[in-house]
């Protein structure tokens, strides 16, 4: 049984693997939510859910396609039928003519409703997880600004609604630890932004699931003495909070890592256990020289994330055994973080990657190099960290080392770009940085750290 | 006046609470059964299928083959056929073979994968050269010409010559292919998210082997069509409307995202090869062009298609000598279909290739180049041997040169240039000629049903559908218009084939040229009737304006008119009719006038190119656009704006991409991107240009849907111009992704 709040009334659901865009359009027949893709691209399904963090309410745009009832317990849920139809965002929208078909727009209100909450000025940002195919977003991003000024109208009293319902399912993370060293089978939900397309598109409906959701032990970043350490559970919107001051580039990175409604589901902890070659926090990460801590029960050993990735969809896991959290060590921001891809917003990589190289007197002191989209696993380059260590900080060592990814990586080719294309990039790469460093000219077209 | 009023799109209210309903949004009887297809996985094979699994699948209802169709077996939009379910072999990946009846569309779904194929392979044809070598076509090559290409080329003082590939586009309409029926005592009712209720009428009436009468197809608003619903709903409604009848049950049938991208049609993907003859100037003197066109695997509207690239290969320059020859190729891929510019743009892309292709020979911008061959104000023929007669291309592109700061730019750039070794910037101004009407001539006609109330409300239906282009606001205008009222006192209803009959697709830009003439017809007939009617009874010839109606001395409001005129016995509903003058065209021979007018603009892009990564963006663009007198210069921009950024999707970041077997790679939105908000310019401006139509259109305003969508072209051409300042090589296809752009730099 999940408890949760729908636009204000209580709401109680059975099966806790349906989807929260088919509740809403299903069993309650509010078909102002739309689904355009059914697999969190395209945002037509957003709705926004408050919970409390840290004691406060926050409001948070999701795809409700993809997310699991089961995710909603203790939540509240807003969707577009509850603003009324007078909110300044929904008034702004008609007034600066930024629907057409329509069909886009109420994910689109929903999106920029949660911004304004929170007074969000970067528009496009807040967007990039809408699609929209008739207006070219102009008229969508001045009514944004449009509407950015004004008051936020007052909705129900959603603190006082969630104090009504009490906890279910897992909340202790000891109780479900001892669990799943019994329950190996079940399927751990996190944000379900992977797990969400396993039902939605290939069809498959696992017999147990775990969410995980409510563990608050989960979603601490502490800074402990020596750096870092992150729960496994902690959303990547609030990862990309952590690493603003801290690694700008990694920060940067992430602001383009899926998008807003993704941010605000997927979990540091999903992003690095699901294991994908293509995953956009591990290769950051590994050159930051993280390590991650795994459980068993309670029993718990740590391993540096690169040791984590042993093949192809392979990680050092056993069976019963989770991610509890990473640990980024205690360093001075050396890092630079590219990610590249055919659409810089909302784009699954072609590659992604961190150079982490540190010059003392003009002398290499340090490199870990490592990308993701060049082997089967997020991998270190380290023929061309050892090409760099001790050498000349200049263009001929950079050159030398250019070459020796060639010993790194044997990319392979796809439809997100040819091994070719890969390899140049890489090496193009490492060129950028040392230009970055070095230069005093711009050396991206978007999002460079001035 | 309502007519050329920034009114906002009549359904914004609707669309931003949620309240706008969409064909998967009505509500359904409780016993409706929901449908899917089992698709092919083999591109090209002879099958024979095992459904025992499908069949056993909880929620099945029961399973339908090409041989369980009550009658016909065909969704195509043409003579030529094309099976709604595979007959024994199938011809691309993702053609419909069965289907699925279930109590859920997610059952229905899941059913649809159990099928069990025993494909006997055969090679399967995917790309243009392999359809070229076995000599897989959908008819002869078309050639167009004018003068003696040949001739002209070979004395010509200069040649250039080339290929391009210039890749497909998936429409990616937010709403994916939906459509219900409903049985109704031996009839039946579609609700269908289509731009042509009246084919969907047609083919479900040939499905069912009724007449046409028996159908009727209601089209409320589609999210989002861009062509893509102009003949790809077909089996979805034929289906529906076949299990409806079949079962006497509601059934309600709607792609999901990623079947909707394997099973439906997109742009067709060209190679153009060309060679060109010009003079020192630039002026060019000769073209040969020859359009390889991949079609897929049914004709689908291929021809008009194909055609209509041969209608654009001039774009906005005069071509005294000029041929055009194209291919239309099979191949075992999707069918593809219409798409924004409908091959336009495709051709137009080809002649702006060899444009700068002549500017790069002589060392000369490419903007004097264009300015050296634009069509004169009027007289001059183009390769189709229609004279043009209103062309402004001239002047247009002047004032945007002036309002862009082109020049100065040009030089700011070169300075940027010069002083930045990785990022690149580039320049272009690329300018568009559209031609406006249907090139099958009989299609350019329209209906309409005006009914005014005794209360003086007025409730419109005309043959055209709403997809967000606001053609119900601009229709409801003209009919405020005519009567002098307030657009708040028009309601215009749901398109529906039981009002206005035998309608053309709302296609080819057409849509509100065609229905607001014909609501505008039918408003005057209604209008000649109360006019007559008060003349009579007060004396004087009455006036409508701001909700009233003067008559001589005698004043009052229009539902006190209206009233009066009930009373006495006047009918108040009218039909209205159109068709479009002076075409005749003659597309085989390639001879003749198969547009009424041309709709012109032009836009320059400036780009920013890192030359270590091939990424890029847009930096600004500034586009002037003709739409004659605009009906609604808010949604007129809109059009332009949203066209705009579509287009510059097609030719940068919008790749599709099929394996060698024919699977398409690019099937989701994972993997096929469409730009998002951050991709547009830092700054757009959009004007339009202050002139009115030459010919008699509705108000003088011109068709707005299509012609926009070339400005994207501005957008490839500056990129072309950035790889240029980095020493690249400028002879990439398109889409210009940023590895195409890395790669061709490499040189």
């Amino acid at each position: 049984m999940v408890e949760f709040v729908l636009n204000g009334e209580m709401m109680q659901a059975d099966d806790a693997s349906m989807t929260l865009l088919d509740f809403v359009r299903l069993e309650r027949g509010l078909t102002g939510t739309k689904e355009g893709c059914n697999e969190g691209d395209c945002g037509a399904c957003t709705v926004q859910v408050a919970s409390m963090e840290d004691g406060e309410l926050v409001h948070r745009a999701v795809n409700s396609c993809i997310l699991l009832l089961g995710q909603m317990q203790g939540k509240s849920v807003t969707t577009v039928e509850a603003l009324g139809g007078d909110h300044p965002v929904q008034e702004a929208m008609v007034e600066h003519h930024g629907s057409q078909c329509g069909f886009c727009t109420p994910g689109i209100v929903m999106s920029l409703a949660a911004a304004h909450i929170e007074g969000r000025q970067d528009h496009a940002d807040v967007l990039a997880g809408n699609l929209c195919r008739c207006t070219g977003y102009a008229p969508i991003l001045r009514a944004a600004e449009a509407v950015a000024a004004q008051p936020v109208p007052q909705g129900p009293d959603e603190a006082a609604l969630l104090e009504g319902i009490s906890g279910a399912g897992f909340t202790e993370l000891d109780e479900f630890a001892d669990w799943y060293v019994k329950n190996p089978d079940a399927v751990l939900v996190g944000g379900a932004t992977e797990v969400g397309l396993v039902l939605t598109k290939e069809l498959k409906q696992p017999e147990k699931f775990a969410f995980l959701n409510q563990i608050t032990a989960l979603q601490n970043i502490e800074h402990e003495i020596g750096g870092m350490r992150i729960g496994a559970g902690v959303l990547l919107a609030r990862v990309r909070g952590a690493m603003v001051g801290k690694y700008p580039q990694f920060a940067e990175m992430l602001r383009r890592f899926g998008s807003v409604q993704v941010r605000n589901s997927a979990t540091i902890g999903g992003n690095i256990a699901n294991g994908s070659p293509i995953a956009d926090t591990p290769p950051a990460l590994i050159a930051l020289e993280t390590s991650v801590t795994l459980r068993k029960g309670s029993a718990r050993r740590e391993i540096l994330l690169e040791d984590f990735y042993l093949s192809y969809g392979v990680q050092d896991r056993a069976e019963g055994e989770f991610v509890e959290s990473i640990f980024i060590p205690e360093q001075g921001d050396t890092l630079g973080v590219y990610k590249i891809s055919k659409r810089f917003d909302q784009d699954i990589s072609a590659l992604c990657g961190g150079f982490n190289i540190a010059v003392s007197d003009g002398i290499v002191t340090k490199a870990r190099i490592a990308f993701g989209g060049m082997a089967a696993t997020p991998k270190r380059a380290k023929a061309v960290e050892a090409a760099l260590i001790g050498q000349p900080w200049n263009e001929e060592t950079i050159a030398t080392a250019q070459a020796a990814f060639a010993e790194d990586y044997t990319p392979m080719s796809d439809q997100r770009g040819s091994a070719a294309y890969r390899m140049i990039l890489v090496q193009n790469l490492l060129k950028r940085f040392y230009l970055e460093q070095t230069g005093t000219g711009r050396v991206r077209v978007v999002g460079g750290i001035s | 006046m309502s007519v050329a009023k920034s009114i906002p799109h009549d359904s914004g209210p609707a669309h931003v609470s949620g309240e706008a309903r969409y064909v998967d949004d009505y509500p359904m009887p409780a016993n409706c059964v929901h449908l899917a297809f089992g698709l092919s996985e083999k591109s090209h094979a002879d099958f024979t299928l095992d459904l025992a699994a499908v069949r056993a699948a909880e929620g099945v209802i029961e399973v339908l083959v090409a041989a369980d169709l009550p009658a016909k077996n065909d969704v195509s939009p043409t003579p030529d056929p094309e099976p709604m379910l595979a007959e024994a072999r199938v011809h691309y990946i993702g053609q419909p073979m069965f289907l699925v009846v279930a109590d859920s569309h997610l059952n229905a779904r899941r059913a649809a994968r159990l099928g069990k194929v025993d494909y006997s392979e055969k090679t399967p044809l995917v790309t243009i050269d392999q359809a070229m070598a076995a000599g897989s076509r959908f008819g002869e090559a078309v050639t167009y010409s004018i003068g003696n290409a040949e001739t002209a080329l070979a004395a010509a003082p200069h040649r250039i010559s080339g290929e391009m590939e210039i890749g497909g586009q998936e429409h990616f309409y937010l709403e994916g292919q939906a459509a219900f029926a409903l049985p109704e005592e031996g009839d039946v009712r579609v609700v269908s998210s289509t731009q042509h209720p009246t084919e969907i009428q047609h083919k479900v009436a040939e499905a069912l082997d009724k007449p046409f009468h028996a159908v009727r197809v209601e089209t409320r608003r589609m999210g989002g069509g861009f062509g893509g619903k102009e003949s790809q709903g077909n089996a979805l409604a034929v289906s529906c409307a076949v299990v409806a009848l079949r079962l006497n049950r509601p059934a309600k049938m709607r792609y999901d995202r990623d079947d909707d991208m394997v099973i439906t049609g997109k742009r067709h993907d060209f190679r153009i090869k060309y060679e060109a003859g010009f003079g020192p100037d630039g002026k060019i003197e000769s073209v040969i062009f020859e359009h390889f066109v991949r079609c897929g695997w049914a004709l689908d509207l291929s021809h008009p298609v194909a055609d209509r690239a041969m209608l654009h290969a001039d774009n906005a320059y005069h071509l005294p000598n000029a041929k055009i020859m194209s291919h239309r190729l099979r191949t075992n891929t999707q069918s593809a279909t219409a798409y924004r510019g409908f091959g336009g743009p495709q051709g137009i892309v080809g002649i702006e290739r060899v444009i700068e292709d002549i500017a790069e020979a002589l060392g000369l911008d490419p903007l004097a180049v264009r300015q050296a061959n634009f069509y004169a104000p009027k007289g001059d023929l183009t390769p189709y041997h229609m004279e043009v007669e209103d062309s402004i291309s001239t002047e247009l592109v002047a004032q945007l040169a002036e309002t862009s700061s082109y020049a100065a730019r040009r030089v700011e750039i070169a300075e940027f240039n010069a002083r930045s070794p990785i990022i690149k910037r580039g320049l272009s101004l690329v300018p568009v000629k559209f031609g406006i009407s249907f090139t099958l001539t009989f299609l350019n006609q329209a209906g309409a049903l005006v009914h005014v109330y005794a209360d003086g409300s007025v409730q419109l239906n005309h043959g055209g559908t709403e997809m967000g282009q606001g053609l119900n606001t601009k229709v409801a205008q003209v009919a405020a218009q005519v009567f002098g009222l307030g657009v708040e006192a028009v309601k215009i209803t749901a398109t529906d084939t039981g009002k206005v009959p035998n309608t053309s697709a709302t296609a080819a830009s057409s849509g509100a040229d065609l229905n607001g003439m014909a609501c505008k017809d039918a408003c005057e007939r209604i209008k000649a009737r109360l006019v007559e009617f008060a003349a009579e009874k007060w004396g004087g010839e009455a006036i409508f304006s701001d909700g009233q109606v003067q008559v001589g001395e005698h004043s009052m409001s229009f539902a006190e008119l209206v009233t009066d005129a009930y009373m006495a016995r006047i009918s108040l509903s009218a039909t209205g009719f159109y068709k479009t003058p002076k075409l005749q065209w003659d597309r085989v021979t390639g001879k003749g006038r198969p547009f009424l007018y041309f709709a012109y603009g032009a836009a320059v892009s400036e780009v920013e190119l890192d030359t270590l990564s091939g990424e890029n963006r847009i930096l600004r663009t500034d586009i002037l656009h003709d739409v004659g007198n605009s009906l609604n210069p808010a949604l007129d921009i809109g059009q332009v704006e949203g066209a705009f950024v579509q287009g510059a999707g097609w030719l940068t970041i919008e790749e599709l991409r099929w394996a060698e077997d024919g699977r398409l790679l690019t099937a989701a939105p994972a993997t096929y991107k469409i730009p998002c908000a951050s991709d547009i310019p830092d700054q757009l401006n959009v004007a339009l240009w202050d002139g009115a139509n030459l010919e008699k259109t509705i108000y003088r305003s011109k068709a707005v849907g299509e012609p926009p969508f070339v400005h994207g072209v501005s957008v490839l051409m500056a990129l072309r111009d950035a790889v240029k300042a980095a020493g690249g090589d400028t002879g990439f296809d398109a889409p210009a992704t940023a590895e195409r752009l890395l790669m061709a730099m490499q040189s």
